[in-house]
């Protein structure tokens, strides 16, 4: 029987203890922003988010890689834990990043290039979703999710560039100077720390949820395989 | 390398099937023209486009109507083979499966140019505007391989799976964004007189974006059509 | 390796769904096997392993000396398959489909070869007549013709009779008895058992996933395939019930 894992249990404890406190330090230890104020806030969560939500689709494309090679589904169901929870981790960073833009640049919506490539990456990720539920057959299922997770996330830096080369927007956060770039500021140190920490309580927590997410597919797939023996 | 020649056998054989079968019927191409046609009636009266329309919006309009009707030929094209069975019969051959792939995509690309060799005068005629221009038909050339080696491969997933119809552009499209983007801006700045520098950084992604998912997709092809 | 095709412990499972359990199969050159079963027992799962379309999930199959899946693209040259569907285009004609086969099998001699094969099957007058045009008969016919075309040492048929009336039956027995006459080794799974006894060599029966029963055409009697089956099946049956 699949008794949770003791490690996951310590791994639990670590993601909720870093987000807590990853949180207590976005309001209490980070600076108030001169320009922006406390919106500007949000800016810690939302780079996170996106980082995962990139991390994930990465691992993703990877593991379709070594399905593809070895052709052992335990790398599918890897595949499909890191497709959804990095299409929910993308989505908090898009809409984050509309809760930032809002007061800032008067619009939910700006068509600048990382927001518009993280909601083209969020589409593709649907897109695998939406063809494996098209398939019965586990192993067709894997190998053509195998595929498509390569294919999306080899796109999704084209596309970044491309639409960066068609409109800018978006403020450089990292290390740019330039004060004309709305919405741009500079880190100060305290901001570089909370703004680091908050990366990594977010990877811990990516790490948990992919763990949970693969054990709920493995304990799927062993009551559908009990299902069929008692059917037989 | 002695596996030459059989794969480019097979490739050919299966390019000059495609073209004959469809030579026949021609209900591909005919669909797929009709659909652009009508594609680009429509944006007329959504836009409102005036007889001498801006550069940017026509490259947009025509890249539309190109990729709607090359989701139509990629459709078609795989269904043919998958109803009558005949993916097993091209499976069953002693060939490499990636020249079954590349056959397919060579004729399906030669689809996609021949409607686009007819939408471009027609949509010059209706809205005056030249676009016999020789670098915007390499764009268009360059836009459409992309489009049709992705398209190729996804239309073989999308083919085996129930919902097979309105799949297809689901996975294309965002994957496509690039080539689509790309290609619009090339030919838009083509259609403004714009010089080689504005114009060289589309070509460049339009290039990488087609070897990279050309390789890609001939490499994967096999996993994709074996069960 | 004796057998022109070998196949030991063979199991197919499709996610938990098992199909093919241990399956043994031997099949030496020349003989044509018939394979009977009840619908869903796995013939045409088992078929399209042989012919290379699928690959074993465990187990080892061996067709004319080599090893499936991994020597596949070997195995595919000596293999003719008909299945079902006809695998023809429709748009094209009857020898532009057996063209393009022609050249994707690098069939020497193509042109004739193509003509000597419309003979066999009895379509030269419809040569240039396209596919669509045919009846499943002909259909069925040309598939045989295409499945030859390359001269394979193995022809895998499935359930060809399907759909066919008498007369076109007649003619399709015809033609396969010409082709096995040459030498060539069969299997062929059907329902139609009078068809089939006077056709095969040999009578393998496969239920619950493996083959259960094995019968040579000489040791049995005038009209005693019905029997034979009826058997086999009975005590599969009780088997299973007997397993519960």
């Amino acid at each position: 029987m699949l008794q949770k894992p003791k490690l996951l249990t310590v791994l639990d404890v670590a993601a909720i203890a870093s987000f807590l406190a990853a949180t207590g330090l976005v309001f209490f230890y980070a600076p108030l922003e001169r320009v922006m104020g406390a919106v500007q806030k949000v800016f810690y969560f939302h780079v996170a988010s996106g980082w995962v939500g990139m991390l994930s689709f990465a691992v993703a494309a990877v593991v379709g890689v070594i399905y593809l090679i070895r052709k052992d589904l335990k790398w599918d169901s890897v595949g499909v834990a890191a497709v959804e929870i990095g299409i929910a981790f993308t989505l908090i960073n898009v809409i984050t990043g509309a809760i930032w833009a809002r007061p800032i640049w008067n619009t939910w919506w700006t068509w600048d290039p990382r927001l518009t490539t993280a909601t083209i990456m969020e589409l593709v990720y649907f897109a695998y979703l939406m063809l494996r539920s098209g398939i019965e057959e586990p192993e067709r299922r894997a190998r053509f999710g195998a595929v498509y997770a390569i294919i999306g996330f080899l796109s999704v830096p084209l596309t970044f560039f491309s639409i960066r080369l068609f409109r800018t927007i978006h403020p450089v956060v990292i290390g740019s100077n330039d004060p004309g770039a709305m919405g741009a500021f500079d880190m100060t140190p305290r901001m570089t720390q909370v703004f680091l920490f908050s990366l990594v309580a977010f990877t811990i927590v990516y790490f948990d949820l992919l763990w949970h997410r693969i054990r709920l597919g493995k304990l799927a797939e062993r009551v559908e395989s009990l299902r069929l023996k008692l059917q037989a | 390398m002695s596996g030459l020649t059989p794969f480019i056998s097979a490739m050919s054989a299966v390019i000059w099937k495609d073209l004959r079968a469809e030579w026949r019927s021609r209900e591909v191409i005919s669909a797929m023209l009709v659909f652009a046609l009508l594609v680009i009636l429509i944006f007329n009266f959504a836009l409102d486009l005036q007889p001498n329309v801006r550069a940017g919006i026509s490259s947009g309009v025509l890249w539309v109507t190109l990729a709607f009707a090359g989701t139509l030929g990629l459709n078609r094209s795989m269904a043919v083979e998958k109803d009558r069975g005949c993916l097993d019969g091209l499976l069953l051959a002693p060939v490499d499966r990636a020249a079954i792939y590349l056959g397919k995509a060579f004729a399906n690309l030669l689809f996609m140019l021949l409607v686009a060799l007819i939408v471009l005068p027609v949509y010059g005629i209706l809205y005056n505007t030249n676009l016999l221009i020789p670098g915007l038909l390499v764009v268009i050339l360059l836009g459409s391989e992309g489009y049709v080696a992705v398209g190729t491969l996804l239309s073989s997933m999308a083919v085996q799976a129930r919902t097979r119809d309105i799949l297809l552009p689901i996975l294309l499209f965002p994957v496509a964004v690039p080539v689509v983007v790309s290609a619009v801006k090339a030919t838009g700045g083509y259609l403004a007189g714009l010089g080689w520098e504005e114009i060289q950084p589309w070509f460049t992604l339009l290039v990488v974006y087609d070897v990279i998912f050309t390789s890609v997709a001939f490499m994967v092809f096999d996993s994709v059509v074996e069960e | 390796m004796s057998s022109l095709i070998e196949v030991r412990s063979l199991v197919k499972r499709f996610g938990a769904k098992i199909v093919l359990r241990q399956l043994n199969f031997h099949v030496e050159t020349g003989e044509f096997v018939a394979l009977l079963g009840p619908n869903g027992a796995g013939k045409t799962t088992f078929l399209r392993i042989l012919a290379s379309l699928a690959r074993p999930s465990l187990g080892e199959v061996w067709v004319a000396g080599f090893r499936l899946p991994q020597q596949a693209a070997h195995v595919r040259r000596r293999l003719g398959v008909v299945s079902h569907q006809p695998l023809l285009y429709g748009d094209l004609s009857a020898e532009e489909n057996l063209r393009f086969y022609g050249r994707m099998y690098a069939v020497k001699d193509l042109e004739a070869r193509i003509h000597e094969v419309l003979e066999l099957v009895g379509l030269v007058a419809r040569r240039r007549d396209l596919v669509r045009t045919f009846s499943r008969g002909m259909q069925q016919r040309l598939a045989i013709g295409r499945a030859i075309l390359h001269d394979p040492d193995v022809l895998l048929l499935d359930e060809p009779h399907t759909g066919l009336d008498q007369d076109a039956c007649d003619m399709l027995d015809g033609v396969l008895r010409q082709i096995a006459g040459q030498g060539r080794t069969v299997v062929m799974t059907s329902h139609d058992l009078a068809r089939v006894e006077d056709l095969a060599s040999r009578f393998d029966v496969l239920t619950g996933g493996r083959i259960t029963a094995s019968q040579p055409a000489d040791g049995l009697p005038r009209d005693g395939l019905l029997a034979f089956y009826r058997q086999a099946l009975e005590s599969q049956r009780s088997l299973q019930g007997a397993t519960r």
